[in-house]
């Protein structure tokens, strides 16, 4: 962790950010909280998670269909008015026009991922138009398989959910999308993804080397002791999805073991 | 709340009304509207005007421009009636902004420059403790430690002596270097941080803004107030 404190103030704290995800405004995958009147409905997800600690929160749209984009929007909003800690909306962002659909429903942060592969340039369309602070650029990155062309990182950025490779250096897309206006970046270890043997300490340890915006880490907790080692190869927040739908780990939970690491929580 | 175009501030409205639909012992008591306008003389004359703002600094101070809000700020301050600037909201009161190494120049209403904050990992992103006088009626209730949430690259630098300006009195915070984090003069407030995002210790403070709104004879509005617990936000 960089050296704070010269004043005696706390460093900003380590954020624990769920990620749900969402599909035409119900949350997939499944959902186990006891005493929840529709364990499907994301705002209540999202005001359950609140109610735990959740510094942020994330709603990953996996709708396919445009009428199904428009529910999120309606999720967006209704969550925005009852839920009082930032929101973060990424899935299918492919324009500056979808940025300020979202902003305008009341997400606090919009994550852009494949759209800007193909397009770095949305990236800078975005940071100019709204600011950086509100661009998240999401990198599914994964280690170059064997027979495929080496990166100079030994990792690659990956499309369709990690299943293709694009050849593309991940730690140094991740350090030109910071340069274009990204304001922080979530970095996806498809590697560690569903794997839940922790996080991918050496992608975070490269990328937190050579990215000076905020890093958010994702993928692989499986428990409350992952995240700690994820914080200490230069995290500045970690997300999670399946251990907290799956009542694994609550959020205070893993806020008590990143503390008794010696991690600054809220 | 002033709308000159800096965004989204949803949040901000729906944080205000129910704040607002739970503050108790005041003449606003179950009569507090929340209005996002552009009228001139709606923002003039309402009870309190919360400054929103987002993005750049240059972006925010060409929407503000647009509405003469240096002509509404100052018939509102001559008339007595408080101001409320959040984030950019509140950068812009000071005199100047430096972003990409171009100045724009401020409302100029408190004195200082926001400039680049100079820290490991920018933007400051995350819920950050602040260090307010012992004396601030924004923070009042507000227990020791308790975090607000940060999103920003730009700041007023901290100096030494910030604390007995005449001008105003600083709430500082610390991400790489001390920079201010909330300010407070008699009819002026404003914080770097997102009171409506920073969940109950946010909403503490929004109800201490509003609360000074209608003051209510005889009682000071801390002691309206149940004390923040450590940590708790």
């Amino acid at each position: 962790m960089p050296a704070y404190g010269k004043m005696g103030f706390m460093p900003v704290a380590v954020r624990v950010i769920p990620c749900l995800d969402v599909d035409a405004g119900r949350v997939v995958k499944g959902v186990n909280f006891t005493g929840l009147r529709d364990a499907g409905d994301p705002v209540e997800l999202a005001r359950r998670y609140d109610e735990e600690g959740a510094d942020e929160l994330t709603f990953l749209d996996i709708t396919a269909s445009s009428s199904g984009r428009e529910t999120t929007y309606d999720i967006v909003r209704r969550t925005a008015e009852q839920v009082f800690i930032p929101l973060t909306v990424g899935g299918g962002v492919r324009s500056v026009a979808d940025v300020d659909a979202l902003l305008r429903a009341g997400a606090d942060k919009v994550g852009v991922n494949t759209a800007a592969i193909a397009r770095p340039e949305l990236l800078s369309d975005i940071a100019e138009r709204f600011g950086r602070q509100v661009l998240v650029l999401s990198v599914d990155a994964r280690r170059v398989p064997e027979g495929s062309a080496a990166t100079e990182s030994g990792f690659e950025v990956t499309t369709h959910g990690g299943r293709r490779g694009t050849g593309i250096d991940a730690v140094d897309w991740a350090r030109r999308g910071a340069e274009l206006g990204a304001g922080e970046i979530l970095l996806n270890s498809m590697d560690a993804d569903g794997t839940r043997d922790g996080f991918d300490l050496p992608l975070i340890r490269l990328v937190r080397a050579n990215v000076g915006v905020p890093v958010i880490a994702s993928g692989g907790a499986g428990k409350a002791a992952d995240f700690a080692p994820a914080v200490e190869a230069g995290a500045d927040a970690v997300l999670a999805a399946s251990v907290f739908h799956f009542r694994t780990l609550t959020v205070g939970e893993v806020k008590r073991d990143l503390a008794a690491h010696g991690v600054t929580v809220r | 709340m002033l709308d000159y175009g800096s965004g989204n501030v949803r949040s901000a409205v729906r944080a205000l009304e129910k704040v607002g639909s739970e503050l108790s012992g005041t003449r606003l008591e179950g009569d507090l509207q929340v209005e996002l306008t552009a009228d001139r003389d709606a923002a003039v004359a309402a009870d309190g005007l919360v400054v929103p703002g987002v993005g750049a600094f240059a972006a925010c101070m060409a929407g503000l421009n647009a509405l003469d809000t240096q002509g509404i700020l100052a018939e509102r301050l001559a008339a007595g009636r408080p101001v409320l600037g959040i984030c950019v909201g509140m950068q812009v009161l000071f005199e100047a902004g430096i972003e990409h190494g171009v100045e724009t120049a401020g409302l100029g209403l408190l004195p200082g420059r926001v400039e680049l904050l100079h820290a490991p990992v920018i933007p400051h992103i995350g819920w950050n403790t602040v260090s307010p006088p012992a004396d601030s009626a924004l923070f009042a209730g507000v227990g020791a430690g308790t975090r607000f949430y940060f999103v920003h690259s730009y700041a007023v630098h901290a100096q030494v002596g910030d604390r007995q300006s005449t001008a105003y009195a600083a709430t500082l915070a610390e991400h790489g270097e001390s920079f201010v984090a909330a300010a407070e003069s008699p009819l002026l407030s404003a914080t770097q941080f997102h009171p409506e995002k920073s969940g109950n210790a946010g909403q503490l403070l929004l109800g201490n803004w509003l609360r000074s709104l209608a003051p209510t004879e005889g009682v000071a509005p801390a002691a309206q107030l149940g004390p923040v617990k450590q940590g708790e936000s």
